[in-house]
């Protein structure tokens, strides 16, 4: 598998500030001469680091739309979220028409392929032996790889399911081919993302053997293609095949309710569901049957390729669907096969000191004496997020401990043989005067 | 360097919020060991009933436990009040839990009988009025 991601830093705009190090949920931003450094083995994806760059040095790299020219026939796969970006919006279907206005044939909403999963779930939770509780939500890229990095215990509590979008291509690929009899490689699919983990998902697909989507557009560029060819929508054709459950997984809380339960929760924000999980973990949720996981603010209608403020958007969603169906998309026998992830997801040990465990001891016992001489002020002038990490990247060999300004500054005065070390230090660290 | 990690954690017998911090902490530098899961879940349980104990008990009290390749030990120590009957506190079901603090959905009579279940070994002593000492061990299998 590659180790591509869609977050990437723009050099020129990066000041090096270390304002992305301190808010990345996996520690996986160093700053090294002036630049973020993203590890790629830690990130994923979340894009907290584009949200809260103040120079705009993140970003979310997608498909260009350049890249439809490559095929004859081209299919879209809105996300639901999509349709939480326009203002007035009472018929989805016009957005769906001018979709096919701006460079596609066809149209697959994965709100449709969210309902069938939902309808599935539904079904399989029934049978409380078959799913261990809480069943996890394997929708959010980010939260699944997160899982898979810190919470291996709770791998076995993912849904299984692979994420709509990629049910939506499979079955928007053979619909492609039964409608226009060309080979396979001359139909494109193509997922109109809100977010960075979901294009990462599209290039190394999660529980997926191999990619089954041909590109990621990102969601605020297709926006504003679609603005003007909206406009030209007269009488759109009825072309939209889900109803309120799959076209409410825009936001956070729309997969649970689609459930049909109680005792169902919905997290939003990394943050809160690293303490959820957390939580989980220790058994201290005992009562939930399901937990619905989304990276980012609001759900996805939050995601950082999105134009729309989540919560706006979220009130749009919500409005759009007064006018819905239920539902309109069931899983079928012969579907429900394909949902299913066909590679098991596996603990990835990231946070491992070593591979040889008294090595790791070894290692931990170095980490803990470092971090004794640090000044536990985590102010990343080393570049690294706090003293603790510093003190893990010197004993993993990407640091050095004079990265720390202090302990430098120990260092010279001890090397140039001056005395008062006192008149140096910042206000916090200067010893009262007795 | 010897290859045994020590850890230290003060448990504070004000905080019932706190309660379950050390086992998590602990549960976090097992997995960065790379230790098995089964294994991890194990030493959290066990520590997080011997934490609960010291809170809902003792007032508190310390934390200590040391890692190697071959066992993890860990050594709850507080100064409360003490078992008067050993035997009797490790019946499942028994408990002197105070109704505050069943109401708030402790004090089952598990506290001890899931030590016991979920370490190879438990060995507890006390000293009415001057406190017990939990000390558990779980080994590990050699691979």
């Amino acid at each position: 598998m590659s180790t591509w991601h869609s977050v990437t830093l723009i050099r020129d705009k990066c000041k090096g500030c270390t304002t992305c190090i301190k808010h990345c949920p996996t520690e996986a931003i160093r700053v090294r001469r002036g630049k973020a450094v993203i590890v790629d083995e830690r990130c994923v994806d979340c894009g907290r680091c584009i949200q809260v760059c103040p120079h705009h040095a993140k970003r979310a790299v997608c498909d260009s739309f350049d890249k439809l020219g490559g095929f004859v026939y081209n299919v879209a796969l809105p996300a639901p979220s999509l349709y939480g970006q326009f203002h007035n919006l009472d018929d989805v279907n016009i957005v769906l028409a001018a979709l096919t206005k701006i460079g596609f044939d066809q149209v697959f909403e994965v709100s449709a392929a969210a309902e069938m999963i939902s309808d599935a779930t539904r079904r399989r939770m029934r049978d409380k032996e078959r799913l261990p509780r809480p069943v996890i939500s394997s929708a959010c890229p980010a939260a699944v790889r997160l899982i898979c990095q810190r919470f291996p215990r709770l791998i076995g509590h993912l849904a299984s399911h692979i994420a709509p979008v990629d049910l939506a291509a499979i079955l928007a690929r053979r619909a492609a081919a039964r409608e226009t009899g060309l080979p396979p490689e001359k139909n494109g699919v193509f997922f109109i993302t809100p977010c960075p983990a979901k294009a990462t998902a599209v290039t190394n697909p999660v529980g997926l053997s191999r990619p089954v989507i041909d590109g990621a557009l990102d969601m605020s560029e297709v926006y504003l293609r679609l603005l003007p060819a909206m406009k030209k929508v007269e009488n759109p054709p009825q072309i939209a095949t889900s109803g309120i459950m799959g076209i409410g997984w825009a936001a956070s809380g729309g997969e649970s309710a689609a459930l049909l339960g109680e005792s169902h929760i919905a997290v939003d924000g990394i943050e809160n569901i690293i303490k959820v999980l957390e939580d989980v973990e220790d058994g201290k949720l005992p009562e939930i049957e399901f937990l619905e996981l989304g990276a980012c603010t609001q759900g996805c209608v939050g995601g950082c390729l999105t134009v729309e403020n989540p919560f706006a958007a979220k009130a749009r969603v919500k409005q759009l669907m007064k006018f819905l169906p239920v539902s309109r998309s069931r899983m079928t026998d012969e579907i429900e096969p394909l949902s299913y992830m066909d590679t098991p997801l596996s603990h990835v040990p990231v946070w491992q000191f070593d591979t040889d465990m008294a090595t790791a001891m070894e290692k931990h016992a170095r980490i803990e004496a470092l971090r004794e001489r640090l000044p536990w002020l985590d102010c990343a002038s080393c570049g690294a997020p706090s003293c603790r990490s510093l003190a893990e990247d010197v004993v993993m060999g990407f640091a050095s401990e004079e990265d720390c300004i202090f302990r430098m500054r120990e260092r010279m005065m001890y090397l140039s043989g001056t005395g008062d070390a006192e008149q140096y230090l910042p206000p916090p660290f200067r010893e009262q005067k007795k | 360097m010897p290859d045994v990690v020590r850890l230290h954690y003060d448990v504070d017998g004000e905080n019932f919020m706190a309660a379950g911090e050390a086992s998590s902490a602990v549960k976090n530098v097992l997995r960065r060991l790379g230790f098995g899961e089964d294994l991890v879940r194990r030493a959290a349980i066990c520590l997080y009933e011997g934490e609960i104990n010291m809170v809902i008990h003792a007032n508190g009290g310390a934390i200590d436990v040391s890692v190697s390749p071959q066992a993890i030990e860990m050594v709850l120590q507080d100064q409360g009040d003490g078992i008067p009957d050993i035997e009797q506190a490790m019946r499942e079901g028994f408990s002197t839990a105070s109704d505050r603090v069943r109401d708030l959905g402790f004090g089952a009579g598990m506290g001890l009988p899931n030590m016991r279940r979920y370490a190879d070994s438990l060995e507890v002593t006390s000293e009415p009025g001057k406190g017990t000492r939990v000390l558990m061990t779980l080994r590990i299998a050699p691979v």
